[in-house]
């Protein structure tokens, strides 16, 4: 059961009182877009072995969402941050390139 | 036979007997006895028959590892199978039986099994599913049926009580043997917050049955002083009968306290799941001795040679008269030891190893026990019990050169670290030649979320098998994870006195060059009967992957998870492949360690508090009008209300012919409400609904349909705009909190500048909907002066103000087609209003009515309900709904889905009427069959039904469901097939059955 931290009400909270949301950082596709990409970004996840961003919501605390860079082999989590960014914060990028010298953010 | 010795037994207290039965035979024991002590000491050795071949089965170790002694254990509602007689305190009146045998354990129809070992080969099962179905189900199915499972399954509904505890710490140490003891006082000392497990009922673990001194005195010395230290500290916590049952992501750790089984009459929970957060967590989880293969070593009276010793030293329970030690290190010489100065006779030591000349074989020389080095078991002899065994040269092939009697073996093949806990959450091995065994690398230790590791293994779960090692492993252990946390450690050096030992010789088949005759009677995995050479077949047939191989023998799949049989089990296979044993690498360690109860699992979450229960207002009236519950959600809504002696089918009738001639009554208070407000709520609304909301007025209602981003419908609703910046949007009874979270998500996710809040405040109003002919005659006779004339409030208008004297809302809309008022009144009012209803209504009759009432008048309506028209492949566009999709919107949530090529391939179901040609209601669920069949030989189909009802308004069965170009097909007459074969001939119609100009609700 994993442990984040809430970046807006600041609680390290239990996996329990968290509810996953998938990849984070999609782009939406609407009306007039192409069939290829609205089918990556409807159906097309990066579900990689390592560095992930993906989103969770605060859902039994707060009720805010919110973004976390999370390792999916070992767990660790460099970083959590609001979930009103496009891309992740510099300062996660180089946390986790810190750690992880041989990624990249692709 | 197995016996009480005379003198002697640490745990037990001889002057506090104890009764016990087992297989209904009335037997005695004492306080402290485990049941596997006791029954030995009754000279009960056989205990059980084995899962495939019913071989019977002796007590083989004293404690969790034990593979054999599972019994049946309690009765009625206590009743629980597989209970391990060595991890069982015997207490006042337990009862046990026996498992898997048929008629009895003496005598077993099953053990004819064990004659057809040919046909019961690794793999049996694999190979039996290939056969044809016929064969398969004719012969096979009946036997394995037969004679499948272990124990029997309880009857009664369990009458204990189970709870669940909650802790966060700093450091849990897993474990409390002296390497547990050790690490728990320096991480007491450096002021952490300690909680500290032992599964068993004493602390200590080995170190005393071995004999060990500490700083000069008996090792229960230093185990009392240590653990009275640590209950001193305000900061350590200490819990006996509780298992480490599983580690998990970022210091989770699961525990299982048994509370009670060992004082079944306490008033107090069994058992206790702990749900634990740990910073660090040290795992003094101890090592496991690993059994030998030579021929019969499943034979009653053959054990792990240290469990002799447990119950000698521990319990002075004598597993046999004359006891011979087969090993391949200097441990198991211990034993012998032991049951020397217990007076027990060995008659030999039976070594494996060239040479045996450490200063344990030599004090056992010493004291007269003979010492055959270089040699092996040819062969157990015996039935239920050992008689003898059969020696031989371990270097040859078998031939025996002598034969002993005795009534007991002792083996030892060596000790492995228990890494189950390192190995939960990502912890990896190295393997160690020396022991010949895998243990715990520091350098690959679970990760938590900070990056660093949060697992250690101490004492000899790290690979330290003499005692001393033990303490300083503990004590560097202790200091580093205090230093961890920032903690600053004093320590003492704990010195130990005990011999050295020289190193094991690996030895995993006795004799080495043992034929195939003999390797089919070395058993590795006890309980599933798993042989040596179960493993070489594997091998040869192509199952070089461990994990492949323990599936196709199921080696180590039984209750025990392995825990005797795995490193023996990996040996074999990588001998049969000419690798190394870890290049095999092992298979995977899953929680829990032990088998836990179900009851732990679910503690305190059953019967009434299973669940919280939503209510509304109107429950208790509900409750005391008799009505007949359905859950919806958390919720518990009235299906119906019953009267007298009705049929619910009348009572439905009866509630919808009251409603469409007079006046029925609904509690809507469930539906859900939800509040968009702020200067983009318009915008915001645009793009959760299908439909243009930013157009609608002030005072006005609006039916839309949301949709996901996929196209799908998910749920649809009366939204009402409260004021230029408010919306108040109804959802389904289940849908609130889900829409809610649907809401939040993209306004704080996507469209975060939006300037909208949203709330759900769907609890905080009652709902009731007013319905029928005589709905506005009854809101005008409670007064309070709104006008709620046709003209003043329209259909779909809705108005504010007084009814009577409750603040209501007043929505003018209609589930049921006839006219309707849903009033909402604050929560707090709820209940007040629903009876000034009632007792206005009086003269109407006014009529409560349920939701099987609202189900079948919106069917004669035509009125989609989600989840039964919609399944999360459906859009509205397949419903006839395509006037509430805005054409004039660019964007909305599923508007670019609803473009894809399959959302407007027109040859999709879509929604009809449909009425059988008999007046009869189709089934539920049931399929329209169309000519030809599929690929799979199945009858093709051309739509199903998905609401069907008797509608008491029309007198015949009504259904509407999704049809293949079903609105081009009005009139066709279709089949739909039943499911006890039989078609039944049903016209397509409209989906409206009743008032289809819509005069009833619109007056
Ligand atoms: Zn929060």
């Amino acid at each position: 059961m994993l442990i984040l931290t809430c970046p807006n009400c600041g609680l390290t909270a239990e996996e329990s009182e968290l509810a996953p949301g998938g990849e984070a950082h999609l782009k939406r596709f609407g009306p007039g877009s192409e069939d290829a990409d609205f089918e990556g970004y409807l159906f097309q996840r990066a579900n990689p072995k390592g560095v992930h961003f993906e989103r969770w919501r605060h859902a039994y605390g707060c009720g805010k969402w919110f973004l976390a860079a999370r390792c999916t082999v070992t767990l660790e989590v460099f970083g959590t941050y609001p979930a009103q960014t496009t891309e992740p914060p510099t300062e996660i990028v180089n946390k986790i390139k810190a750690k992880r010298p041989d990624w990249s953010l692709s | 036979m197995s016996t009480r010795l005379g003198t002697g037994g640490r745990l037990i207290d001889r002057t506090h007997k104890l009764n016990f039965s087992f297989n209904g035979k009335r037997l005695k024991g004492f306080a402290g006895d485990t049941l596997a002590a006791a029954l030995m000491a009754e000279n009960q050795m056989l205990v059980g028959r084995s899962f495939k071949y019913h071989r019977p089965r002796g007590i083989v170790a004293a404690g969790a590892e034990e593979p054999n002694a599972l019994m049946n254990m309690g009765r009625g509602a206590k009743f629980e199978p597989n209970q391990r007689a060595t991890t069982t305190e015997l207490c006042e009146g337990l009862t046990a039986a026996s498992q898997n045998h048929w008629p009895s354990l003496e005598y077993d129809i099953g053990a004819l099994n064990q004659y057809a070992a040919r046909v019961l080969p690794a793999g049996f099962y694999y190979k039996t599913f290939i056969h044809p179905r016929p064969f398969w189900k004719h012969v096979f199915e009946p036997i394995i049926r037969q004679s499948a499972g272990l124990g029997q399954a309880p009857k009664d509904r369990d009458s204990d009580r189970y709870e669940h505890f909650h802790a966060d710490v700093d450091v849990l140490i897993i474990g409390g043997g002296v390497a547990g003891l050790q690490s728990a006082v320096i991480a007491g000392r450096a002021g952490a917050r300690v909680l500290l497990l032992e599964q068993t009922a004493h602390w200590g673990g080995r170190a005393p049955v071995d004999g060990v001194e500490v700083d000069g005195q008996a090792a229960d010395i230093w185990i009392n002083n240590t653990v009275q230290a640590l209950e001193a500290m305000p900061n350590v916590r200490l819990r006996a009968r509780c298992m480490g049952a599983g580690v998990y992501d970022h210091g989770s750790v699961l525990a299982y306290e048994r509370l009670t089984d060992h004082a079944p009459q306490t008033d107090a929970p069994r058992h206790r799941l702990w749900k634990i957060r740990a910073h660090q967590i040290i795992t003094a989880t101890g090592a496991i001795e690993r059994p030998l293969s030579f021929a019969g070593n499943d034979i009653p009276g053959v054990m792990l040679a240290a469990a002799i010793r447990d119950y000698v030293v521990n319990y002075a329970v004598s597993p046999g008269d004359r006891t011979v030690i087969v090993t391949n290190n200097d441990d198991a010489y211990r034993t012998a030891i032991a049951l020397h100065h217990a007076g027990l006779m060995v008659p030999c030591i039976v070594d494996a190893r060239p040479t045996a000349t450490g200063a344990l074989p030599e004090q056992a020389r010493a004291l007269g026990i003979p010492v055959k080095t270089g040699t092996a078991i040819a062969k157990v002899k015996g039935g239920k019990r050992v008689t003898g065994v059969a020696l031989c040269q371990q270097a040859g092939e078998g031939s025996v050169t002598e034969e002993i009697a005795c009534d007991a073996v002792g083996m030892s093949g060596g000790w492995s670290p228990v890494v189950h806990l390192w190995s939960h959450c990502g912890g990896k091995l190295n393997w160690e030649d020396q022991g010949q065994f895998f243990r715990p690398d520091p350098a690959r230790a679970p990760i938590s979320h900070d990056g660093n590791a949060f697992v250690s293994a101490v004492g000899s779960a790290d690979g330290h098998m003499l005692t001393q090692a033990v303490f300083d492993s503990a004590a560097a252990i202790g200091t580093e994870i205090a230093t961890r946390l920032g903690r600053k450690v004093a320590t003492e050096p704990v010195n130990v006195t005990g011999p050295q030992e020289q190193p094991l010789v690996p030895v995993w088949v006795m004799p080495q060059g043992a034929p195939v005759e003999a390797r089919s009677k070395m058993w590795l995995d006890f309980q599933n009967d798993v042989k040596v050479s179960d493993v070489q077949l594997a091998a040869r047939e192509g199952y070089e992957s461990v994990e492949h191989t323990k599936r196709y023998t199921t080696l180590g799949m039984a209750t025990d998870q392995g825990k005797l049989s795995n490193i023996n089990g990996l040996a074999i296979l990588a001998n049969e492949l000419n690798a190394r044993i870890p290049e095999v690498g092992t298979t995977t360690f899953r929680p829990p360690y032990t088998p836990i109860s179900m009851g732990a699992i679910a503690g305190e979450a059953r019967g009434d508090i299973f669940q919280p229960l939503r209510r509304t207002p109107l429950h208790d009236w509900h409750e005391d009008h008799g009505a007949h519950w359905e859950p919806v959600g958390h919720w518990r809504r009235p299906y119906c209300f019953p009267r007298g002696e009705e049929t619910h089918a009348q009572a439905v009738a009866r509630e919808i012919k009251a409603t469409r001639t007079s006046l029925g009554l609904l509690d809507a208070s469930t539906l859900g409400k939800i509040v968009v407000k702020g200067p983009d709520a318009g915008r915001f609304m645009d793009m959760l609904y299908t439909n243009m909301m930013s157009t609608l007025q002030p005072g006005k209602c609006r039916y839309g349909l949301m949709c996901s981003e996929n196209g799908f419908l998910m749920d649809d609703g009366v939204v009402a705009r409260i004021d230029e910046d408010t919306f108040l949007c109804h959802t389904t009874t289940g849908g609130a909190d889900r829409i809610h979270a649907h809401m939040e998500d993209w306004l704080q996710c996507e469209w975060w500048d939006w300037k909208v809040f949203t709330a759900n405040i769907t609890e905080q109003w009652a709902q009731i909907a007013v319905v029928g002919p005589n709905a506005r005659k009854l809101l005008q006779k409670l007064g309070g002066g709104m006008d709620l004339s046709a003209s003043a409030l329209p259909f779909m208008g809705w108005a504010e103000g007084k009814i009577g004297d409750f603040d209501a809302r007043v929505f003018r809309i209609s589930f049921s087609g006839e006219l309707s008022f849903e009033v909402a009144v604050p929560a707090s009012q709820g209940r007040a209003f629903w009876d000034a209803l009632h007792a206005a209504g009086a003269e109407f009759n006014a009529t409560p009515y349920g939701t099987e009432a609202l189900h079948v008048m919106r069917a004669e309506k035509g009125f989609i309900m989600i989840g039964d028209e919609t399944d999360g492949t459906v859009i509205p566009q397949d419903l006839g709904l395509g006037w509430a999709i805005s054409k004039k919107k660019d964007d909305y949530l599923g508007k670019r889905a609803q473009e894809r090529a399959h959302m407007i391939d027109p040859a999709r179901w879509k929604l009809v009427g449909l009425e059988t040609l008999d007046g009869s209601v189709l089934p539920d669920g049931c399929y329209a069959v169309a000519e030809g069949v599929n690929a799979n030989g199945q009858r093709n189909t051309q739509g199903r039904v998905t609401s069907t009802y008797h509608s008491p308004t029309l007198s015949k069965g009504i259904a509407i469901g999704l049809v293949l170009h079903g609105p081009d097909r009005m009139g066709e007459i279709i089949e739909f097939n039943k499911v006890d074969g039989g078609v039944i001939r049903t016209r397509i119609v409209s989906p409206v059955f009743y008032d289809p100009e819509g005069e009833k609700q619109n007056v």
